[in-house]
């Protein structure tokens, strides 16, 4: 079933652009929702705040995310969802999130429920957007950039090396590029430490029918987005090879 | 209570099988349905070239059914290869094939064969691909000379997968068993369509897609119940089964195994539900075999 809402909020951070809307649904953290206007295709997307007002943010890289950009206060938005098993927390363990580039979006909830945060990007401009959430953050944060030109001066990993150093942590809770989550994986798996990571991979029905999005015999949509550390080390194409929409396997490098 | 039944010569543990489209792009995706307790699976309807199907949106879920226009996505049959073989090394693999003459139906479905199909599924139904589909399943000429052709170049079993968007559906059946085809599948999704109001236009990029889920059920038990009358050759249910008794209403019109699609929303684990709903019912009502149910609603 699809909701019809309406846009009652946006910002634009360079080619980052965010939308809010009222949609009373309980949403966890790390779940998606399939969005769609007339004049797009229909994209899956990580909502970015799960609390009453919902949002989605995204980076614009293409046509359909070129015309959700268009969207303002007033418009009306297709919400399908939403789906698929979010972030896992219980309390019982210490927790440091981890957002890479416009993955950071969807721990921002992560980070409003008061965990520990690390964020990473190639650079300062990247961040402008989460720098809201982190002048409200309860939790600690982090920040990295590849180029130094905001805080430590290193990529995802070497940051969360920098950070335990000074902290202890059992589990990350992560979302970012794939190659990040590859390096990171291993680093969690080297070094005995939990975690559930936000993977992706081209969607279609988005609901766990059509297996567009399969990673193995996982399907992105409905056993994850978020996977296990367990359930990741035995993922052959994690790291390694994707689909297309024709279903052809494409490898990353 | 012996679950085992057979569609002609094939021999299937239990009488649920994946109906094509469902989680089946992948080799890997129809080996876990074949260990969550399906008898056979049937893949992803493919054809000779790749094709991305179409555009997002492509599907919605609603109360009581789905629409979908999915397209038809595949990656080609010279591609395909690889997901048909780790497939078949995990059970029995339904190669479906889609095309728009009898040669290249034949040719793709020799393909099939080459991969390890246990039997090749002839789409003769998609509701939503131009050319494709129901676009050569309405005409009994037509699906006579591509059963032909097929039952021609292979020697594993011809399914023929069959629409109920046709007031002709009996005589393509009987074109089915007169070209010497070994089962019918029954039923395709309905050709549908859903607007979305605020928007006043289709939600779907392909405007018409088809319908599935619980909705289509008592349509396709119509269609089956219909067949049974008609022809000899086994027929296959598939249509809205999210249950045991679903499954039961299907066998009792005619079908001697069935097809689950949309109920995997529900969860992969469907397969053995209906399973173990089929075991009780069997032992309450007395019926020692799956083949002692098939048809009884004619009698």
């Amino acid at each position: 079933m699809n909701s019809i809402v309406t846009v009652t909020g946006k910002s634009d951070f360079g080619d980052i652009c965010s939308l809010s809307f009222n949609w009373d649904i309980t949403v966890g953290p790390g779940q998606f929702v399939m969005v769609w206007a007339p004049g797009m295709e229909e994209i899956p997307l990580s909502l970015s705040s799960v609390g009453d007002v919902k949002s989605v943010t995204f980076r614009i890289v293409g046509r359909d995310t070129e015309a959700l950009r268009k969207k303002g206060i007033g418009d009306s938005l297709s919400i399908r969802g939403p789906y698929g098993n979010g972030y896992r927390t219980d309390g019982s363990r210490r927790v440091l999130v981890v957002g890479g580039g416009i993955g950071i979006a969807p721990i921002l909830p992560l980070m409003a429920d008061g965990f520990d945060t690390a964020l990473a990007a190639r650079n300062a401009g990247e961040l402008d957007f989460a720098l809201p959430a982190i002048g409200k953050a309860a939790g600690k944060t982090w920040i990295s950039t590849d180029d130094g030109s905001r805080g430590f001066c290193g990529n995802a990993v070497q940051l969360v090396q920098e950070i335990l150093k000074e902290q202890e942590y059992d589990e990350i809770l992560a979302c970012g590029p794939e190659v990040m989550l590859f390096f990171l994986h291993k680093f969690c798996v080297d070094n005995g430490m939990k975690c559930q990571m936000s993977l992706e991979r081209h969607m279609k029905c988005g609901a766990g029918l059509c297996g567009s999005c399969m990673i193995d015999d996982k399907r992105v949509c409905a056993d994850g987005p978020v996977f296990t550390c367990d359930e990741i080390s035995g993922m052959k194409d994690f790291g390694h090879s994707k689909r297309d929409p024709c279903g052809t396997r494409v490898l990353f490098r | 209570m012996d679950l085992r039944t057979s569609v002609g010569s094939l021999v299937l543990d239990n009488p649920c099988i994946l109906a094509s489209g469902i989680m089946d792009e992948t080799g890997e995706g129809m080996a876990r349905i074949l260990r969550s307790g399906a008898a056979a699976a049937v893949s992803k309807s493919v054809g000779t070239n790749p094709n991305p199907g179409h555009a997002n949106p492509n599907f919605i879920e609603e109360e009581g059914f789905c629409l979908n226009a999915m397209g038809l996505p595949n990656p080609g049959i010279e591609e395909y290869a690889g997901e048909m073989r780790t497939a078949a090394a995990c059970g029995k693999v339904i190669g479906s094939v889609y095309a728009s003459s009898p040669e290249e139906f034949a040719d793709l479905a020799g393909r099939m064969e080459d991969y390890g199909a246990c039997a090749v599924e002839l789409n003769l139904s998609c509701p939503h691909a131009a050319g494709f589909g129901m676009e050569v399943g309405t005409d009994p000429l037509m699906v006579k000379r591509i059963v032909s052709a097929v039952k021609d170049a292979v020697s594993i079993p011809v399914w023929s997968k069959l629409t109920p968007n046709t007031h002709i559906l009996k005589d393509i059946g009987k074109a089915v068993e007169d070209a010497g085809g070994d089962a019918i599948v029954a039923i395709n999704t309905l050709r549908a369509m859903k607007i979305i109001p605020e928007f006043g236009r289709p939600f779907l990029s392909n405007r018409f897609g088809g319908l599935s889920g619980s909705a289509v059920r008592p349509v396709g038990v119509r269609a089956v119940y219909d067949l049974y009358s008609t022809v000899s050759i086994p027929i296959i249910g598939v249509g809205g089964i999210c249950g045991y008794r679903d499954a039961l209403e299907y066998i009792m019109a005619g079908a001697c195994a069935v097809q689950i699609g949309t109920a995997v929303l529900s969860g992969t684990d469907i397969f053995r539900k209906v399973n173990g709903g089929l075991t009780d019912f069997m032992r309450e009502y007395g019926y020692p075999t799956i083949g002692e149910m098939v048809g009884v609603a004619h009698e």
